[in-house]
């Protein structure tokens, strides 16, 4: 056997996938080879390192040299001069978009530096089909030590007394919920994974997924000896391939060691991990539906209590917790709980991953300490707006959040600081919107989205959702009407109190919270028939400004001679009977078209 | 597997496999400028490797740097252990590979015949 003197890992996620990186990783392998260097070289490929932005990402160590945007053909390069030579290749490092600073290695970069990276430690750092290195990180060990040394209820009362608070969106603290299903006596319990991640722009549980699945196996398994259950399901939608592929792996590898399956550590305790693929509906989110959809029934919520800590799974007590929540278990059982409750604020402990998305120039994903500020994950963080343009809003908890404008961003970002503000802290997707953004028409998609994805079981939920749309979809066609707004509001007030599940009750979150922040927008929209972002296409008038020189190139175009004027002087667009197709804006040759 | 110690005992064994991502153990670095190369520095990097292996010293780190100005004196290996100053070997041969290793990686003694530089870190 070789000494193996450099590591070369190649992001393996949904994301550097999409972009290239199976084809960057086969190309090492035959650079590697072709230069005699695969005996001395190893190539890992690493689950997502959050920076997808700038994938597919290569990380050479023991240098811990940061490449971007790897293709196939930048390669040799790497091959001959990196890891030949010793002689980074700049021309691919990372280049800090503010300074233009080229930046060699990992911890470095403004993205990741202002990370607390608990949950997503390993991932993209440790190769996610080989239990060897999750082991040769300290994993299962906290799981042998909950298991060898600790008595069920001490080891619900480190993760109550951790503070850990359910990742999944409402909040509610993990380890009380754990005491409920530990307190149902019945010789048959339940553990489950929502893996049903359905937000738009969410991807987090994905990537824990894909980057370490036995991470959250393990915490699946610690809550199975803490409340009593010797068997469990990850409910994971179908539309991830990738991360069920590495959950299959990971659910092999670890009974093969004896990990999971029978008589774990020699102790009476066993724990066997089903996998149940989703058809991809978002109330399937909602406990209650997951469980239908799980007993081969239709996915539709239904009242609670008795809660499934109670009544569950086939009827039996179920505890059920997100992804990210089972992925925080193992590191607070292995450092304590008072270690864990050094991150973050009073009442929200430890950190939460953000995915981060719309009009933000490092999409990705990035976990941060509880407490930290809107502002420093959007601009330290996720490196400001695109384009240079102007922060207008976020949308954080995806269509059950709420929209928070620019006065917002300092506000400290945990559970009850959202909540107040009429957002919630959801999944974590984070959706930045710039100057160009309609905000009625962001409430629109938001709505589009529950509305379509309403189950249909309750009334509130199935006509008020659509009753909501209607309304907003003529408001942004400048049909808008006197009344509408409180319109909006009285329904959104009634969805909320009376829809049977978290999908109907905070479906109108998006709405209420635009018109909070942005009602003049609203306003322009109804009474001046006006969009003041210019997106809304019924709303949207042409003109044609000074800079016009009168060529005549826009008037040639327009399919319904609306453009009149004098050769070399400026032209006008007569409005009524403009198409707004917007050919003339891109034929004129002066920008002198303007949209508004 | 059957207790804490059995998974504790695995991950020892399997730590050194992914040390190379930690930055941290004795490094030995290779001068793999031009003059380097021309000097021979990818044999004595060869060396270093099967020396490593036979030794089973996985959590040696082998890095390579560019040219540091004594290109007379290539082929350059330099020897850093934790905390202690980092030496620079001079006109290094695949031959002389065993004694640097044996001697000063594994036993902290230096081999001064060989010395041509020391870098107190700070």
């Amino acid at each position: 056997m070789q000494h193996i003197r450099a590591h070369v890992l190649v992001c393996g996620g949904t994301g550097c996938k999409s972009a290239g990186s199976k084809e960057v990783q086969l190309e090492f392998a035959k650079q590697l080879e072709q230069k005699g260097l695969s005996d001395e070289v190893m190539i890992v490929e690493t689950g997502c390192h959050g920076f997808c932005e700038h994938g597919p990402l290569v990380i050479i160590y023991p240098e811990g040299t940061f490449y971007c945007r790897v293709k196939p053909e930048d390669v040799e390069e790497i091959v001959e001069s990196h890891l030949f030579k010793g002689r980074i290749v700049e021309r691919l490092l990372y280049h800090e978009p503010l300074t233009h600073e080229q930046i060699p290695s990992y911890s470095e970069i403004n993205f990741y530096k202002k990370q607390k990276r608990l949950v997503l430690e390993h991932c993209g750092a440790i190769n996610p089909e080989q239990i060897e290195e999750y082991i040769a990180v300290g994993g299962y060990e906290a799981l042998a030590k909950a298991i060898t040394t600790m008595t069920p209820q001490e080891v619900i009362d480190e993760v109550k007394k951790s503070g850990l608070r359910g990742r999944g969106g409402g909040g509610f603290p993990t380890g009380m919920k754990w005491q409920f299903a530990a307190n149902s006596v019945n010789d048959k319990k339940y553990v489950i994974c929502n893996a049903d991640e359905g937000d738009p722009g969410a991807f987090m549980d994905r990537s824990v997924l894909e980057g370490d699945p036995h991470k959250v196996l393990e915490g699946m398994a610690i809550c199975g000896y803490a409340i009593g259950a010797d068997e469990a399901y990850i409910y994971v939608r179908a539309e991830y391939p990738l991360a069920i592929k590495r959950l299959r792996i990971a659910i092999e590898q670890a009974e093969q060691m004896g990990l999971l399956g029978e008589n774990i550590f020699g102790t009476k305790f066993s724990f066997k991990i089903h996998i149940k693929e989703g058809a991809g509906a978002f109330v399937c989110g909602e406990e209650t539906a997951l469980m239908a959809s799980i007993e081969g029934r239709r996915g539709m919520p239904r009242p609670r209590p008795p809660f499934p800590a109670v009544s569950g799974l086939w009827g039996k007590p179920t505890n059920i917790n997100n992804v990210e929540t089972f992925a925080n278990v193992a590191a607070i059982i292995t450092n304590g709980a008072d270690w864990y409750c050094g991150f973050g604020t009073e009442k929200s402990k430890g950190t939460k991953v953000f995915a981060l998305t719309g009009k933000i120039n490092n999409t990705g994903l990035a976990e941060v300490p509880m407490g930290i500020t809107m502002r420093e994950i959007i601009f330290d963080i996720g490196g400001g707006i695109t384009g240079g343009k102007k922060f207008k809003a976020v949308q954080i908890g995806g269509p059950s959040g709420g929209c928070l404008p620019e006065s917002m961003l300092d506000l400290s970002v945990d559970y009850d600081s959202l909540i107040s503000v009429g957002a919630m802290m959801g999944s974590g997707g984070l959706v930045v919107m710039d100057e160009d953004t309609c905000m009625v028409d962001v409430a629109k998609f938001f709505l589009n989205f529950t509305q379509s994805e309403s189950c249909g079981k309750c009334t509130p939920c199935r006509e008020g959702t659509k009753r909501m749309l209607e309304i907003l979809t003529r408001i942004t066609e400048g049909q808008g009407r006197e009344g509408d707004i409180e319109l909006l509001e009285e329904l959104a007030g009634n969805i909320k109190e009376t829809a049977l599940c978290g999908l109907g009750q905070t479906a109108p979150n998006p709405v209420l919270s635009t018109l909070k922040y942005f009602r003049d927008e609203y306003e322009a929209h109804i009474k001046e028939k006006r969009c003041p972002a210019g997106v809304c296409e019924k709303l949207s008038n042409y003109f044609i400004t000074d800079k016009c020189k009168g060529c005549g190139l826009c008037a040639r175009q327009c399919p319904v001679q609306a453009i009149s004027g004098q050769p070399r002087s400026q032209h006008v667009i007569d409005a009524a009977k403009c198409i707004k197709c917007g050919s003339c804006m891109a034929a004129c040759p002066f920008k002198a078209i303007v949209k508004g | 597997m059957k207790t804490l110690e059995d998974l504790k005992a695995l991950r020892e064994k399997l730590k050194s496999d992914i040390k190379v991502r930690q930055n941290s153990g004795t490094k030995i670095i290779i001068g793999m400028g031009t003059c380097g190369i021309a000097a021979g520095a990818r044999e004595v990097m060869k060396a270093v490797l099967d020396e490593l292996a036979v030794r089973h010293l996985n959590d040696v780190q082998v890095q390579q740097t560019g040219c540091i100005g004594m290109c007379e004196k290539e082929v350059l290996v330099d020897v850093m252990r934790p905390g202690e100053p980092r030496i620079t070997y001079g006109k290094v041969k695949p031959a002389d590979v065993k004694k640097i290793i044996a001697e000063h990686v594994v036993n902290g003694r230096i081999v001064e015949d060989l010395v041509v530089g020391k870098i107190e870190q700070e």
